[in-house]
């Protein structure tokens, strides 16, 4: 085959323009885009929701929809052009040469199928092989991406696989023909962090042992990092940035990119001291891009009259491998300049203990099998003995993946389930067995919470500002409608939106501005601790500064307590003043900032901060992996729950792990784990993630 | 007076037209269809290949002009109609026009009007985007109006006879010793009457009943659903037993029970309507208390006003002269309903409730896992704000297209009614009823069932279209 | 699965108590017994004649003890004339009070006596219920290929021309209740005036002798109706299956298109509809009335009309029960149907 011999590039694509056409309007989603990506190289494409990552992809697969067009430039496998060939020459390309993995694995495999047949599908279809030959390949591919029992795995429906497995089995089926060109659309996004590591470190294995080049497709700088050779940043439709890794994430000569490192935190950055900076403004809608750069507006080094003129061409940067930038003023610039830290803040000693929770405990029986009724009805062990005390205009962030409890405990605080045992204590009264309906108003609007997806947490239909006057009404501020009125402009103000927003209804908000009203509605009767249900993990990178500096600026006013639960480890280093780690309904580590970050840790934490990727160059970190799945919480293993994943599990004799749930293990200041572990071997721990020396 | 052709002076002209652009037009829908069958090939979607024109594509060119041509030729009839001079000239279809004439402007006037603000006004707005919404509404609009303007329209009184019309097809001219309109333009029925005034005469009894009906169904089964939902448990299995248990009954044998002279003389209908028409006026006391509790003034302002404006509707509404319910003083009640139409009323709105029941419940549950939901539970609200203004306005995409439908499924039921010479007296115009007149010669004399049947389809069709319209742009946004 | 069954007859058996007691209540009212007394013997009847025909007959007795008779678990009413005969419910003509069993109700396998056909109620049940069931069988064989071959192909692609075509006959074909589609399909196929004449207009001869000339109308006019339905809502599921991202996957795995379909999409896209299509019988079972009534076929909606109309009572509730009975095993085929279609439910 011709195919076979070709060296050139894999993928060429050259001033690509795709374009949504509706009844009313073109909407461009992609402007002349090129990339090129080599044989072996893996290139990322970064960019936040919007910018035409993925679209840039289904352009390659040649799989717009019915209104999706491209509209200019070409985009050339192996040096063919996609965008000429038939209906039959891409259906050859398609699973054989060219493979894609998306991000909802649960959806991207067919319910009704079994495992095996859909593997076999693809050699079959391709190769015209026998349906015993595509079976013995698919066993191979299944057990190359490392999955238990591979016989049973092919012999399995979709749904019976936990959600990392599912993945496993998408990338084996775009494996099965030994594609040149892998596209992977944010392949781990749905995935929890430790189950996200295994599944990238497998990826970046694989995509060397089959010699495949990748297009990475992901918002997070971290992982692009982690996997990629090259990329390159994209905004609202067009490229912005691309190099080399090392050229983008060290010597950036875009002010987008820039400003998206500082946006987000990296280690180091600290609430007060080194506070991190926000993107002012919002991401342009498609059809309301600006003139010129589509930054322009954004953009600190904006100048009127030069960049809001014309089109901007992509110029090569010299002494780069490769890199270009999409700047008029690029040259101009001063790179090195120091970031020029607005403000910076006192840290605040905390104060009196406002909650307290004691030997917490919160069971749910659930019917196993509920459609057919009958069945043992199971226990759900959500909370374990959760103790922990929260001190005013204190940042306590709670941490933990899928499973772990948090969200429960959460419910238990705010009323909405009562707790099976223990108390918690909120001002020194009992309140753990009184439900909100039962609770006196002043309770109640002392304890709010700001809640995780912004397009669920506003009524669709009612205006904004009637939803803030309702909780008013409720909370029982303001003696009269025009009083309360006031108050919700003044609350609109307190999260920096515009007055007029009163009057909009949530769809005509972004996701951060919703954001802020959910946090505006929260404060409403002027809470004393707030629940932060992971308030931006939702939200675009460059919006999460923002609104997380807001939640911290009303705090410091308020004096108010703020209880953030995240999984995402870099932004509770960033705002939180004490941590605590949650596996399967237990603490499993609880301390200062600093405590738990460095080492002793515990297995777990320190796990989770291995898997964490961030995106600094300069930081090296300890290669953890953990193996398996995190267990259901219906049916907990025995004895310590993180045995089943821990790696050090060894090094406790006896296997006590196994037979006892550990005791919590009181180290230095208030810092406790729960953990077999002796001393001498926490001792030994290294810190997993190191700075190296500039 | 001489028998008046379907089509009048402009037939000889249009008609040869209209036959051939029919023909063009069917051939040209079988031709699409046989060739969409056939695999296109290498022909893409989205890519920069050119496409050649193949012969699917001069198919669906006939199809479009032919239609055209056809709905041209219908229009120049239609405007004939009104323009000709006398009832010979414009034929039937122009006949007929002409009496529909304050319909036509109607329907001229509001989609102007529509289509000219159609971006301020919604959804109701972006349904004149979707041309299958379009015409759903013009034909439901077409009916709303002829109902209104049914007086005007009417040629003679649907139920007086002239014995010598009896089975005459359409276009007869009247015996000339009559006074009034000179023609029955749809024929007369076997008992002599009008077919078309009774036709016209039926659209006002179905507008009548069928949206208010549905109304009440809906009013029923949302205060029912919610709280199934909301609350799930006991209450939700009891409540599901219920409606399935209603479901289960074959409408037709529970039409059959209810729907009986010997049924209204036990006077079960007005207490079922008793039960029935509490409904609404237990919905809008909870919305309001729900909402304005936190708020003394306006709540006693609301809720006082609901019980007193509703419930003497409501008082007035169930007390009835000869049935056992008749406790309110003649001076003060507002209106009397005749039993048939009460007790056609409550089955209909009895044996809709149950289905509007499992929509409105499997909705809340869907809503109510939403974060917002949980915003106001933090809150504290209580449970009946969060049911009736967190959840249900967020679920009224799904309830105002299944509205939609349901006024087309309950003037089936009617007409189902009618078929059967059930609930109505006989002579009623309504379009069940007169089908059912018509059906024992049918196959002698067609057009006494045949106008009615087609009147019922058009509407019914028209609401399905509408529904389809709005779900389609609802789903849009 | 064995508990789930067993729950769901649970269920059905109190449903059907409850609906069957329903009827016997509607039936029983008063007003209803008098019409029947007055039909039974003759319209000029007094009010003293009509309350002394009601009370030889049992039906006087308070509506729980009558209800229990006709189920069979209370002993049936008899009655003493003044001549000293005994006359009652489980009394055959030409039995002697002594031998004839204590209690005939449903349990025992008698259903009574049709006031109306004057013929045992189970042996008219039966007949027409044969008769009724092939005019069923050759509905279902209509429509349900022909309703799921025009979803799956409309659904296929979504607004393409043979979409859009498709879908405005199966939206006209719902909004025609069988009533109207009845009385234009006759007008044009069988009337003698406008017709084709290809079609007879009644379906009587049917019953004995069923052929495509008399046959076929009414069977079309029911399964009309039904297709529509069953077509949209499995152009819905179709429609949402194929826009899947699993579709998608198959789709850039290469798979080609006309097996996207068969093998992808296809059974996915079933387990709606085959919902709809088992909880369509009662519908349909309406469908049979209005087609029986129109047509003119001596089946069990024609009965059932006739039970009704008269206030046969025993036959109105024999009637019932079957009715119940056909929702009721359907609704249970759906569920159990929907587990094995759908792997999802199956193992978990």
């Amino acid at each position: 085959m011709a195919a076979d011999t070709y060296d050139g590039p894999i993928l060429e694509i050259e001033n690509l323009s795709i374009s949504f056409f509706t009844r009313l309007r073109e909407i461009p989603a992609v402007m002349d885009f090129s990339c090129t990506v080599m044989p072996g190289e893996a290139m990322g494409l970064v960019g936040e929701s919007g910018c035409g990552k993925s679209t840039v992809a289904l352009g390659v697969m040649q799989d717009l929809g019915v209104n999706g067009r491209i509209v200019s430039g070409s985009i050339k496998f192996k040096g063919r052009d996609l965008n000429e060939m038939t209906l039959d020459e891409l259906r050859d390309i398609r699973g054989r040469e060219i493979a894609m993995i998306y991000q909802e694995p649960m959806a991207s495999l067919n319910p009704a199928m079994k495992i095996g047949k859909q593997l076999a599908e693809v050699p079959m279809i391709h190769e015209g092989v026998s349906k015993e030959e595509a079976m013995a390949r698919a066993l191979e591919v299944v057990t190359d991406v490392k999955l238990p029992d591979p016989k049973r795995m092919l012999d399995s429906f979709p749904h019976q696989l936990s959600g990392g497995q599912q993945q496993r089995i998408v990338i084996a089926m775009a494996l099965m023909s030994k594609p040149s060109l892998l596209i992977l659309d944010e392949p781990t996004t749905a995935l929890d962090v430790t189950v996200e590591a295994a599944v990238v470190d497998l990826v970046k294995e694989l995509g060397e042992k089959y010699g495949t080049s990748m297009l990475f497709i992901s918002h997070n700088l971290g992982l692009v990092l982690e996997t990629c050779d090259r990329l390159c940043v994209m905004y609202s439709g067009e490229a912005v940035e691309t190099g080399s890794i090392k050229d983008v994430f060290d010597k950036m000569q875009h002010p987008y990119t820039q400003a998206l490192f500082r946006s987000i935190p990296l280690p180091g950055a600290d609430k007060n001291s080194r506070p991190l900076k926000a993107i002012p403004g919002n991401f342009p809608l498609p059809h309301e891009r600006p003139p010129g750069c589509n930054f322009g507006p954004r953009c600190d080094y904006f100048e009127e009259g030069r960049c809001n003129k014309g089109e901007i061409p992509m110029v090569e940067v010299p002494h780069g491998d490769r890199h270009g930038t999409r700047c008029l003023k690029w040259e101009e610039i001063d790179w090195d300049a120091p970031l020029v830290v607005d403000q910076t803040h006192e840290k605040k000693e905390p104060g009196d203990v406002v909650l307290k929770m004691e030997d917490l405990k919160k069971y749910y029986e659930v019917n196993a099998n509920a459609l057919f009724g009958g069945g043992d009805a199971k226990v759900v062990k959500a909370n374990e003995t959760l103790s922990f005390e929260a001190r005013e205009s204190e940042t306590l962030a709670i941490v933990g993946e899928s499973g772990c409890g948090k969200s429960t405990f959460a419910k238990v605080l705010m009323g909405l389930e009562t707790a099976t045992e223990g108390k918690i204590l909120l001002y020194n009264q009992d309140i753990q067995d009184t439900p909100i309906q039962k609770r006196q108003t002043d309770t109640v609007s002392s304890v709010q919470m700001v809640f995780q997806n912004p397009f669920d947490t506003l009524n669709p239909s009612m205006t904004v500002g009637r939803q803030i006057i309702r909780a008013l009404e409720i909370f029982g501020e303001g003696a009269n409608d025009a009083e309360r009125e006031q108050k919700m402009l003044s609350l609109l103000d307190l999260v920096k939106l515009p007055r007029a927003f009163a009057e909009r209804m949530p769809r005509q908000l972004s996701g951060g501005q919703k954001q802020r009203v959910g946090i505006a509605r929260a404060f409403a009767g002027g809470a004393k601790i707030v629940v932060a249900d992971e308030p931006v993990s939702a939200l675009d990178v460059s919006v999460q500064a923002a609104v997380t500096d807001l939640l911290m600026e009303i705090q410091r006013e308020n004096k108010t307590t703020l209880l953030f639960i995240s999984h995402d480890l870099s932004i509770v280093r960033y705002l939180s003043d004490r941590v605590m780690v949650m596996y399967l309904g237990h603490v499993v580590e609880l301390g200062t900032t600093d405590q738990v970050f460095a080492p002793p840790y515990h297995p777990y934490t320190e796990a989770l901060l291995s898997a964490v990727p961030i995106a600094d160059t300069s930081v090296e970190k300890q290669h953890i992996v953990l193996e398996g799945d995190i267990p259901s919480a219906m049916n907990p293993p025995p004895g310590c729950p993180f045995q089943t994943r821990c790696r050090w599990k060894s090094d406790v004799p006896g296997g006590l792990c196994e037979k006892e749930v550990p005791p919590v293990k009181k180290l230095s200041n208030g810092h406790q784990i729960k953990c077999h572990l002796a001393d001498d071997i926490l001792e030994r721990m290294e810190p997993v993630i190191k700075i190296a020396a500039e | 007076m001489e028998q008046l052709t379907w089509t009048g002076t402009l037939g000889p002209v249009l008609n040869p037209l209209i036959m051939a652009a029919a023909a063009v037009f069917a051939l040209g829908v079988v031709a699409q269809f046989l060739l969409s069958l056939v695999p296109s090939g290498n022909v893409r979607v989205g890519s920069m290949l050119a496409q050649n024109k193949g012969p699917a594509d001069y198919a669906g060119m006939a199809v479009k002009y032919s239609f055209g041509v056809i709905l041209l030729a219908i229009i120049a009839f239609m405007v004939g109609g009104i323009l000709l001079p006398g009832p010979e000239a414009k034929g039937i279809i122009g006949a007929m026009s002409a009496r529909l004439l304050p319909v036509w402007v109607g329907m001229i006037v509001i989609f102007a009007a529509s289509i000219m603000y159609k971006r301020k006004l919604g959804l109701y707005g972006k349904l004149f985007d979707s041309p299958i919404g379009m015409v759903g509404f013009a034909l439901v609009l077409f009916w709303v109006l002829t109902a209104l303007f049914a007086d005007m329209i009417v040629t003679h009184d649907p139920l007086s006879q002239i014995a010598a019309m009896k089975n005459k097809v359409p276009g007869t001219p009247m015996p000339a010793d009559t006074e009034g309109y000179g023609w029955y333009l749809l024929g007369g029925d076997n008992l002599a009457r009008d077919v078309f005034s009774r036709m016209i005469a039926g659209s006002t009894i179905v507008m009548q009943i069928a949206p208010l009906a549905t109304l009440f169904a809906f009013m029923v089964g949302i205060t029912l659903g919610l709280p199934a939902g909301y609350y799930g448990g006991a209450l939700d299995t009891f409540l599901s037993f219920l409606a399935n248990l209603i479901l289960a009954f074959p409408v037709i044998l529970l039409f059959y029970l209810l729907v009986t002279p010997e049924i209204v003389e036990t006077g079960l209908p007005s207490y079922m309507a008793a039960v029935l028409f509490l409904f609404p006026i237990v919905f809008l006391v909870v919305l309001f208390n729900s909402r304005y509790y936190v708020q003394p003034a306006k709540q006693r302002l609301f809720v006082g006003g609901t019980i007193l404006i509703g419930g003497y509707l409501y008082l007035s509404m169930i007390s009835q002269p000869g049935t056992p319910l008749h406790f309110f003083p003649d001076g003060l009640d507002l209106f009397n309903i005749p039993g048939g139409i009460l007790i056609v009323f409550v089955s209909v709105v009895f044996v809709n409730s149950p289905t509007v029941f499992r929509i409105v419940r499997g909705l809340a549950l869907d809503i109510q896992t939403r974060d917002y939901v949980a915003a106001a539970q933090t809150r504290g609200e209580g449970p009946w704000y969060i049911m009736l203004w967190e959840i249900l306005p967020n679920a009224r995409g799904p309830l105002i297209v299944d509205f939609c439908l349901r006024i087309g499924y309950t003037t089936i039921l009617l007409g189902t009614l009618g078929f059967f010479g059930l609930g109505l007296p006989p002579e009623s115009p309504d379009w069940g009823s007169t089908i059912n007149d018509g059906r024992k010669l049918l196959s002698i004399y067609p057009h006494p069932a045949i106008a009615p049947a087609l009147a019922l389809m058009s509407l019914v069709l028209g609401l399905n279209l509408l529904a389809d319209g709005l779900r389609e742009e609802s789903l849009k946004d | 699965m064995g508990l789930f069954i067993l729950r769901r007859f649970g269920v059905m058996l109190l449903t059907a108590l409850c609906l069957t007691f329903v009827v016997f209540f509607l039936t029983n009212l008063y007003p209803n017994l008098e019409k029947l007394a007055k039909t039974q013997g003759n319209f000029r009847m007094t009010d003293a004649e009509v309350t002394s025909y009601l009370e030889k007959n049992g039906y006087l007795q308070p509506m729980v003890v009558k209800y229990g008779e006709w189920l069979g678990v209370v002993p049936s009413f008899r009655h003493t004339n003044e001549d000293g005969s005994v006359q009652g419910r489980c009394i055959s003509p030409g039995v002697s009070p002594e031998d004839a069993p204590r209690f005939c109700g449903v349990l025992q396998g008698d259903w009574g006596f049709s006031t109306v056909f004057k013929d045992d109620v189970g042996a008219i049940v039966s007949t027409r219920l044969s008769l009724t069931g092939k005019l069923m069988f050759w509905v279902l064989m209509l429509m349900v290929p022909a309703a799921l071959i025009v979803g799956v192909l409309a659904g296929m692609k979504e607004g393409s021309k043979l979409d859009r075509t498709l879908s405005t006959f199966s939206i006209i074909s719902t909004a025609t209740p069988e009533y109207v589609s009845g009385v234009i399909l006759i007008t044009v196929f069988a009337s003698s005036v406008t017709g084709l004449k290809w079609f007879k207009g009644t379906a009587t001869s049917a019953a004995e002798n069923a052929t495509f000339e008399n046959f076929f109308l009414p069977v079309l006019t029911i399964a009309l109706y039904g297709m529509g339905y069953i077509a949209r809502m499995t152009r819905a599921s179709m429609t949402e299956v194929m826009t899947a991202q699993y579709i998608r996957t198959a789709r850039l795995k290469g798979v080609a298109f006309s097996n996207i379909v068969m093998k992808h999409a296809l059974r996915n896209a079933l387990i709606a509809p085959f919902t709809v299509i088992m909880l369509q019988f009662p519908w349909l079972l309406n469908g049979v009335v209005i087609v029986e009534t129109l047509f003119n076929y001596k089946g069990f909606g024609w009965t059932l009309v006739q039970a009704a109309g008269n206030n046969d009572i025993e036959l109105l509730l024999a009637c019932s029960v079957v009715a119940v009975f056909v929702v009721l095993v359907t609704q249970l085929i759906s569920d159990i149907g929907y587990v094995f279609l759908n792997p999802r439910i199956r193992i978990s």
